[in-house]
């Protein structure tokens, strides 16, 4: 497996601002890498340098081995599609496809059988001749796929494509481009805000939050051992539950204490496979879980060995169709549980809430890192 | 209690409410109509009697006989006199002349100045102003300064004589046949800027991802502009036509001034045209249409494009 | 949202080598100079004795700084035929003509604008779209027209002051000019208002209809505070436009009564004796100072009105 692209230490500084510090990323041929993060964490900045639409301040880039630092971006065989489409208003969908090859000098006929061709794949070919206005976001979104298609780049980028359209095009576009990734297998990096589309598209995710990466992974190893805080909090819708408590070591075990307000500590049990070696009793530590982790009795995980059950106040019940959240309180803390649809509670009712603790992940509170 | 309170309240306002609210709701329309009414009257009832003018015998004073087209003859047969050449066929050659070179140039150089300030340049603050001032000067102050500028004896040519060039010559500003020219010179100097504004604006709105993708397709900074900008800016265009079209027709005062007045009519406009037959011949119905017809070439221009801005905006 | 990100700011890396920078700056600077000449060497020569203008280089500096073209101009040159020496008496027949008639042309277009928009009736686009028309009309058109019903308004307000012992100021060239200005100027001031309150948002009149406002509560105390901007724009176009315009001061307030504009160009055709080049040039520096000193102070406005007026909506 060859590696597409290679980023080492990229650094991207807006006069004393610096936008980017030091990025390391690698992706292999065919992958589709998406960069997810807040406003303002340097994802398009970061694809804008990949394109060679902005420069560098230090650092390299590779793509297929070659550094492409000084090249200017129509010589680093990339396509681009933008969030706005940028789809030229005064020609047509064909002549806005052909345009890069016009420019590349590629003979007429060429052009049209290629244009045919990328048509065909997209499914437009009945609006060739229609302008850009004349069309709706849905069509726009795909002759921009064209025009990036038609020119068989080493690597795609996207940035935030499908943040103009509505909800259910949104979805449907999102099936789209995984359709097109896997027909085509050429190497994506796509930025976007929504981490659901950065789960749902990719085959390796980078978190990235003030110019920095905060982990690279899979979306199973971003989603369920989350290198910190941050990472954990941003990804998954609820978002996951975070409980402050206490180790409590006794000799080798090691277990969670919580401390409700006047009431007695629950404790949880240390989910296995954590390193509890260097933890002095006392010490603070967060625990996360997800929502999915806390339901009702009847729906946890058959297969879970470490699974604490006890009972907790109902406090808000919002029935969403496929499942009922609630949010209970435990030791004074909040904590969204994800329940079967039809689990008929009351809010002030008291039911059991059972724990998948193998699902769960330990944070130290100072550095905000996982404890492995 | 309190049900009757209500009661009564509602009823209290029921009567004299009723005519209150129908003269509120005219009131907009009565603060309208004095406007709409002077504009009726000013503008299209003196227009319609212009109009009315155009078909009477009217000398120095209006009269009501009637001679049907005879004016609009005698315009015609005036158009095709061009040896020895007719004040209208002057005017008529004049106004094509004129209004072609300040149409065109200003366009030109109003693209020119915009693309160029937005490149991203320093001092853009001081530049813009300065290709915008003369917008602030009467036309009558524009004429005076380059009628100076223009001058054999004291301007142009003399300066460049006094620099070494001997054998220079631009007396343009005085010689009847090139004085249209000068009027243009003077013309496009006052409305470039303008032409400018819009066009910078209208390159300012350029969505920067089009830009970016352009350059992802490898397309040069001047294919750039040719293939993608500027067909872009087909509206502004459009309204800088419209409005420097309509504005060269109306041109009286920039001819009077630049070229003073007005030797042999060589330098004869549609405009002064009017004028000088009106107020000067005596002969009010000839001048009436000339005025009708500069308005028909205005209309013809405006009305199409007045429609269709409208139009647009109800959909 | 990628809008946030300082990068998207940029709308193109500046990829221009240092000899198409030359060229950039180059050619603008040289059309500075070309639109700055015109004016340099009209203030020049305004402070030059006669004889160096006549003898010397319209670009040289002046070598005898004067400000005697200056003091005749305002006050001592002969204007045509007319009796007051200088053009002072004219500068102050503009100031005259155009405070009201910017006042009352700005004062209506609001109403109007304010009708059209929030009190929608059926055939608002139609009436607005007459008023519009307005803007274009060549004023050769209704001339004639306008010539005759001032005589007749002249000859009325005549009689009226012989009945009433009272001048109405009918008749009054400064009046007629008011009374034209304002009803033409009324298509321009309508478009201005009429766009800007376009997008005034409805639910502020709403909010005060169901407070119990009247419509010229609504307009004095919702409207007009939030139209500060609009309504400098306009002020200083409809400033700009009657205190330069000659045609409608010419034909309809000749002589002692003209306005600045029909002055200077009277003093400068003078085909008779010497031509003061300077006195000219001061003169017209004079009539050109108002409408470039508001330019100064307030530009942007002056571009916006004319935006405004350009591109319609």
């Amino acid at each position: 497996m060859t590696t597409a692209l290679e980023i080492k230490g990229l650094c991207k500084r807006f006069g004393t601002v610096d936008v980017l510090k030091s990025i390391d990323l690698s992706l292999d041929k065919g992958g589709f890498l998406v960069l997810v993060g807040p406003s303002g964490c340097g994802k398009s900045t970061l694809l804008n340098t990949i394109a060679g639409l902005e420069s560098v301040s230090a650092g390299e880039i590779l793509i297929d081995g070659q550094p492409v630092n000084g090249l200017h971006p129509s010589k680093r065989d990339i396509a681009m599609v933008f969030q706005s489409y940028a789809l030229y208003p005064n020609m047509s969908v064909s002549e806005n496809i052909a345009f890069g090859m016009e420019m590349r000098k590629v003979p007429k006929g060429d052009r049209e059988k290629a244009v045919a061709a990328v048509a065909k794949t997209l499914q437009i070919e009945h609006l060739l001749d229609r302008r850009p206005s004349q069309l709706s976001g849905g069509q726009r979104q795909r002759v921009a796929m064209g025009r990036a298609l038609v020119r068989q780049p080493r690597v795609f980028l996207f940035d935030e494509p499908l943040s103009n359209l509505d909800a259910k095009l949104r979805i449907d576009m999102r099936v789209e481009i995984k359709r097109l990734h896997q027909q085509t297998g050429t190497t994506t990096v796509y930025v976007t805000h929504d981490q659901i589309e950065a789960m749902t598209l990719a085959t390796r995710i980078a978190v990235l939050k003030d110019g920095e990466v905060q982990q690279v992974g899979t979306p199973g190893e971003i989603y369920n051992t989350p290198a910190n805080l941050f990472v954990a909090d941003f990804m998954g819708s609820p978002a996951m539950n975070l409980l402050e408590g206490r180790v409590a070591k006794n000799g080798g075990a090691a277990a969670i204490t919580f401390v409700a307000e006047g009431g007695s500590p629950i404790t949880l049990a240390v989910p296995s496979g954590v390193g509890t070696g260097h933890l002095k009793d006392g010490d603070s530590i967060i625990l996360g879980i997800r929502p999915e982790a806390v339901s009702d009795p009847q729906s946890v995980d058959r297969n879970a060995k470490t699974v604490a059950t006890f009972d907790a106040p109902v406090e808000i019940v919002e029935p969403a169709g496929s499942d009922t959240f609630v949010v209970t309180r435990v030791a004074g803390q909040e904590i969204t549980a994800r329940m079967r649809a039809d689990a008929d509670l009351k809010p002030g009712q008291v039911a059991p809430f059972a724990f998948n603790m193998e699902k769960a992940v330990l944070f130290d509170p100072e550095s905000g890192n996982r404890i492995r | 209690m309190k049900i009757s309170l209500v009661g009564s309240a509602t009823m209290d306002r029921a009567q004299p409410a009723s005519l209150r609210a129908k003269a509120q709701a005219w009131l907009p329309r009565i603060v309208l109509a004095p406007s709409f009414v002077l504009v009726l009257i000013f503008v299209y009832g003196f227009n319609l009697w212009t109009f009315f003018l155009s078909f009477t015998n009217s000398k120095a004073f209006a009269t009501t006989r009637l001679v049907g087209l005879a004016n609009y003859q005698r315009l015609w047969d005036w158009t095709f006199a061009s040896d020895p050449p007719s004040n209208w066929h002057t005017a008529l050659v004049n106004m094509a002349v004129f209004g072609l070179l300040y149409v065109v140039l200003c366009l030109a150089l109003g693209l020119l100045l915009a693309i160029l300030l937005d490149q991203k340049i320093r001092g853009e603050g001081i530049l813009r102003p300065i290709y915008l001032y003369p917008l602030a000067l009467s036309f009558i102050v524009t004429g005076t300064a380059w009628k100076l500028f223009l001058d054999p004896r004291i301007g142009l040519e003399k300066a460049v004589h006094d620099w070494g060039w001997t054998s220079f010559h631009f007396d343009w500003v005085v010689t009847p046949s090139k004085m249209i020219y000068c009027v243009a010179i003077a013309g496009i100097w006052q409305s470039s800027g303008f032409v400018m504004a819009m066009f910078l604006a209208g390159l300012r709105g350029v969505d920067g991802e089009i830009i970016k993708a352009a350059q992802i397709d490898g397309a040069s900074t001047f294919a750039t502009y040719r293939r993608i900008i500027i067909p872009m800016m087909r509206p502004v265009f459009l309204s800088a036509i419209i409005i420097l079209t309509h504005l060269a027709i109306k041109s009286y005062d920039l001819v009077l001034s630049v070229t003073g007045k007005n030797p042999g009519g060589a330098a004869e406009l549609p405009s002064t045209f009017m004028y000088s037959f009106t107020f000067t011949r005596n002969q009010m119905a000839v001048g009436s249409t000339s005025a009708v017809i500069m308005l028909m070439t205005i209309a013809a221009i405006m009305v199409p494009y007045l429609y269709s801005e409208l139009r647009q905006k109800r959909s | 949202m990628t809008s946030l990100d300082p990068a998207v700011a940029q709308r193109e890396p500046t990829r221009h080598s240092t000899v198409t920078r030359v060229v950039i700056y180059g050619l603008l600077v040289l059309f500075a100079v070309v639109y700055i000449l015109p004016l340099g060497v009209m203030v020049m020569t305004s402070l030059k004795p006669l004889d160096e203008v006549t003898g010397g280089n319209m670009f040289a500096l002046p070598q005898a700084l004067t400000f005697d073209p200056w003091v005749q101009a305002w006050s001592a040159a002969r204007i045509g035929v007319s009796e007051t020496a200088g053009i002072h008496g004219y500068f102050l027949n503009s100031i005259k003509m155009v405070v009201p008639a910017v006042l009352i042309s700005t004062l209506l277009g609001a109403l109007n604008g304010f009708v059209l928009t929030k009190w929608r009736f059926p055939g608002h686009n139609l009436v607005f779209g007459m008023m519009l028309f307005a803007c274009f009309i060549p004023f050769q058109s209704i001339i004639i027209p306008m010539a005759v019903i001032l005589g007749n308004l002249g000859t009325f307000g005549n009689h009226l002051r012989d009945l009433t012992g009272y001048s109405f100021g009918f008749g009054n060239p400064i009046v007629n000019l008011v009374l034209v200005h304002v009803v033409y100027g009324l298509g321009f001031t309508t478009l201005f208002f009429r766009n800007y309150y376009e997008v005034f948002p409805t639910e502020l009149v709403k909010a005060a209809m169901v407070d119990g406002a009247s419509f010229f509560q609504i307009f004095r105390r919702v409207m007009l505070p939030n139209s500060m901007p609009i309504v400098i724009v306009t002020v200083i176009y409809q400033f700009t436009n009657i205190w330069n315009d000659f045609l409608f001061g010419s034909t309809f307030a000749a002589g002692d009564s003209a306005p600045m504009t029909v002055a200077l160009n009277n003093l400068v055709n003078t085909s008779t004796g010497i031509v003061e080049y300077n006195v000219n040039m001061a003169a017209a520096i004079i009539a050109a100072a108002p409408t470039l000193i508001v330019y100064i102070v307030a530009g942007r406005y002056f571009v916006r009105g004319l935006m405004a007026g350009a591109v319609k909506g």
